[in-house]
């Protein structure tokens, strides 16, 4: 006895050739449509409120971005504060993040920083001390200022941009590396741009126009 | 349910506090609130700004359960209009809450003690956050010092529940605690909806203040776009006009958004078909020559193809959820997509828009609407759906010697019910024979958990359903044997507020939806599926004080369906149905929505 409904089977049905990529984008067999992922810097200001970042980086691990770096602190306004984060995500995912910590209602703008934008992060290095002269010269290169030293070891602090840091610890590792801490990126946009002023919901994101044309900008890494 | 006056109406004076002070402070004038006109008596107390708060909302009902913590403002609930419903369980308060606001269009309020009562309470919260309902949950909280200490009932509720709200707040101050219920309130409904929270610890709610809460207005920093960008509605209203394959998806934020009217306008207009999501179900009349119906992983074949083979799609109020899409490589794969959302996280975050269109649904659609000049030249697109209809029609047979056919059992309640009957379902097979087999027509009729998909939400959203819903309307819970279990003893508050719902347990004595894909994709072997211990279902209702019906063969529907229905207060058919049924079409997870099996062995 037949059971269950009536219908051509699958393979008798036309499919179309269609077919979109895991980004939901269409295949135009003309434009390759994949985003690589590229490093940015976003800035949030917040309501200086307790939970608030609790709430930020929770949107962060539930929807599976991937942070570089976050950093916090307060702002010229008592009642405000601002969030920094590095991301590297392809274009789409870039887009959502500014999108949905514009959605909690604590957050008063979020922007994605222009390439030229002032980034610095410090970093404390703890190096063994046994050449002196030598971890001098290296400290000067990069205008690492001494904090702390003893008879064995020497600690420095460096600030700049991402590279320079990186750079400066791996010359330091030829002493021996002790300890290192480094806090994350923080951000300002340069001259009278205003890094984080308020902007509406806005309609059209820069990526969601980029996805309608397909041009993706490749932003530089850093400074 | 008991008549109720309708609620006092503040008046615009209460908020001054001038005005306040110098009403009468005799603690005995109880008679006062008679009269509608009367300045309410002022606040003393955080909980009484509470309730006050919610008041000036215009709060009818509230549901919950008592507690340490949540006292202060049972307390002062005591001496308000708002009507309490107790549940036997908070996750009932929660389900309820939501249901109310999904049936009525105005946040549900839910109430709990802190820790245990606080964390029922998620489960329907979370369940409210997926499906953006709006809602706000009132949760007790330890006193402030204790905050941190793990004291007795402590949980860290703005934790625990900050992932699944539109937004929550830890109330610190007795002036300021009605403000933020206010603002809480105002927030759970605008915009894209949500569950909003707001934690109340003991010392705030019994604190002193004089204080009367602000209205009902959302905090500055939160900001919704109404109309879209001009410049793309023009582009999109081309590319409809141009369209030879059009189609429109309604989701549930058409129904949030108040744009049935608007949607079923356009499309009859320039006569496109239109699919729905299953929470847009309702959005567009299911019996219209245009309808074709849900899509999806148990849509109907029909609306699969449709999505399928459109080249233009028209996708309202929608996050494109994967039991929608299916696979996203294959989903709607030639179709160029104008995506109208009033969440700008909604574009393009699973299928890219290519139009992407921020506003409020309504208004959208109107704009749409203006901008379209022609209507597309579709005539063979349509023949194709209607061919499609007929091709992949949901027929079933039911033969009158075997077991009651599940669908039968749908639609016999469907015919006995006017259209306007408010339908909620637990989660399983049951679920998709309620979307597949009964014919919606009407917005706010179908009250599901379509985000979260909670078994045991159907009964305790049929209180809820049933407290909104206008007095004409029918409450039908069609239901599973393991999601009736799981909230069950909600019939207690049923039977205690004489709600006349009528729950149908489709009794299969499996978690038929475990078993249908342990006998798809697990070689039949039904572990910790097969549930053949349950109760008699009729009885325990009677046990309960409700009325139990029964049926074992086709014979009994009739009856047992009319009969339910016809009885004033809670009732409960017990309906024994082929054990093997099983819900066709069906697409399986991350399939192509084309190539949806009718049968078992397509599979
Ligand atoms: C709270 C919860 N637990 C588990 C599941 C997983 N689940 C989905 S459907 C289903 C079976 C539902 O069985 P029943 O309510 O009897 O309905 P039927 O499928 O038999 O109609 C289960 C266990 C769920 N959705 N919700």
């Amino acid at each position: 006895m037949k059971r269950g409904l009536e219908g051509p089977p699958p393979e008798e049905r036309p499919t179309p050739a269609g077919r979109r990529n895991k980004q939901g984008i269409r295949i135009d067999p003309e434009i390759e449509a994949t985003h690589d992922p590229r490093r940015t810097v976003i800035s949030v200001l917040v309501e200086h409120e307790p939970g608030v970042l609790a709430e930020a980086s929770g949107l962060f691990s539930r929807r599976q971005f991937n942070i570089e770096s976050l950093t916090v602190g307060p702002t010229t306004a008592d009642d405000r504060a601002r969030i920094t984060l590095v991301v590297e995500e392809p274009d789409p995912g870039i887009d959502q993040i500014k999108k949905q910590l514009r959605k909690l209602v604590p957050v008063i703008s979020v922007r994605e920083l222009a390439s030229d934008a002032m980034r610095r992060e410090l970093a404390l290095v703890k190096v063994d001390a046994e050449r002196p002269d030598q971890v001098a010269a290296v400290a000067d290169m990069y205008d690492a200022k001494t904090v702390d030293s003893s008879p064995e070891t020497a600690t420095f602090e460096i600030t700049g941009a991402r590279q320079k840091i990186d750079a400066a610890i791996e010359t330091f590792g030829q002493f021996g590396i002790r300890e290192i801490s480094r806090t994350g990126t923080t951000a300002l946009a340069r001259g009278t741009d205003e890094t984080a002023g308020r902007d509406p919901a806005t309609a059209v994101s820069s990526a969601d126009a980029a996805n309608q044309s397909h041009e993706y900008t490749q932003t530089p890494t850093d400074d | 349910m008991s008549e109720r006056a309708a609620s006092v109406t503040p008046t615009e004076e209460q908020h001054d506090d001038q005005t306040t002070t110098d009403a009468d402070e005799s603690g005995d004038d109880g008679a006062a609130s008679s009269d509608a006109e009367t300045t309410p008596t002022p606040v003393t107390t955080g909980a009484e700004s509470v309730i006050r708060a919610l008041e000036n909302a215009g709060v009818e009902y509230a549901f919950g359960v008592q507690g340490g913590a949540i006292m202060p403002v049972y307390d002062a609930l005591y001496d308000s209009d708002i009507y309490h419903i107790t549940m036997a369980h908070e996750q009932g308060a929660s389900h309820a809450a939501d249901a109310y606001g999904i049936v009525s269009g105005e946040p549900g309020v839910c109430l709990a003690t802190s820790g245990p009562g606080a964390t029922n309470l998620v489960t329907g919260i979370a369940d409210a956050d997926m499906d953006s309902d709006p809602m706000i949950a009132l949760t007790g909280q330890v006193p402030t010092e204790f905050v941190g200490n793990d004291a007795f009932q402590e949980t860290d509720t703005i934790g625990v529940t900050t992932p699944v709200t539109k937004d929550n707040t830890f109330s610190t101050d007795p002036d300021r605690v009605g403000t933020d219920v206010s603002e809480a309130f105002a927030l759970a409904g605008e915009g894209r909806p949500g569950p909003t929270l707001v934690d109340l610890p003991k010392d705030v709610t019994n604190g002193e203040t004089d204080r009367e809460p602000d209205g009902p207005r959302v905090p500055d920093t939160y900001e919704v776009q109404e109309r879209a960008d001009a410049e793309i509605v023009a582009a999109a209203a081309e590319r409809v006009e141009n369209a030879a394959r059009p189609i429109m998806l309604l989701g549930g934020g058409v129904i949030k958004g108040e744009a049935s009217e608007a949607c079923r306008a356009f499309a009859t207009e320039h006569e496109i078909p239109v699919v729905t999501t299953m929470p847009g179900i309702g959005s567009f009349p299911e019996d219209h020559e245009l309808a074709m119906e849900m899509a999806g992983m148990h849509g109907t074949g029909f609306a699969n193809m449709a999505v399928t083979h459109c080249d233009t799609m028209i996708a309202v109020g929608t996050r494109f959820d994967d039991r929608l899409t299916g696979g996203i490589e294959t989903f709607a794969p030639d179709a160029e997509i104008i995506h109208v959302d009033i969440d700008p996280a909604e574009i393009s975050k699973n299928i890219h828009a290519d139009y992407p269109l921020v506003g409020d649904a309504a208004t959208v659609v109107d704009q749409l609407g203006e901008a379209v000049d022609a209507s597309p030249e579709a005539k063979k697109w349509r023949a194709q759906c209607q061919q499609w209809k007929s091709d992949y029609s949901m027929a079933y047979d039911a033969p009158e010697d075997e077991p009651v056919r599940p669908e039968f059992i749908v639609e016999a309640l469907d015919e006995a019910t006017s259209d306007r009957a408010v339908v909620t379902t637990g989660v399983g097979q049951h679920q998709m024979w309620a979307c597949q087999y009964w014919t919606y027509t009407e917005p706010r009729t179908w009250v599901s958990s379509h985000g979260l998909g909670t078994m045991g939400y159907g009964l305790p959203a049929a209180i809820g359903a049933r407290v909104a819903a206008a007095d004409d309307q029918e409450v039908v819970c069609i239901d599973g044997d393991g999601s009736f279990l799981m909230t069950l003893q909600g019939l207690s508050v049923a039977v205690r507020e004489n709600l006349d719902i009528t729950v149908v347990v489709l009794n299969n004595e499996y978690i038929g939806m475990v078993r249908q894909w342990q006998d798809a994709f697990f070689e039949g072997r039904h572990s910790a599926s097969d549930y053949g211990w349950m109760p008699e279902f009729d009885k325990l209702a009677e046990a309960f004080g409700a009325q139990g019906f029964r049926i074992d063969d086709y014979d009994d529907v009739a009856d047992a369906v009319t009969e339910a229905l016809a009885y004033d207060g809670p009732s409960v058919i017990d309906a024994h149905i082929d054990p093997q049924a099983n819900v066709y079409p069906m697409v399986p997870s991350g399939g192509d929505n084309g190539q949806f099996a009718l049968t078992e062995d397509q599979l």
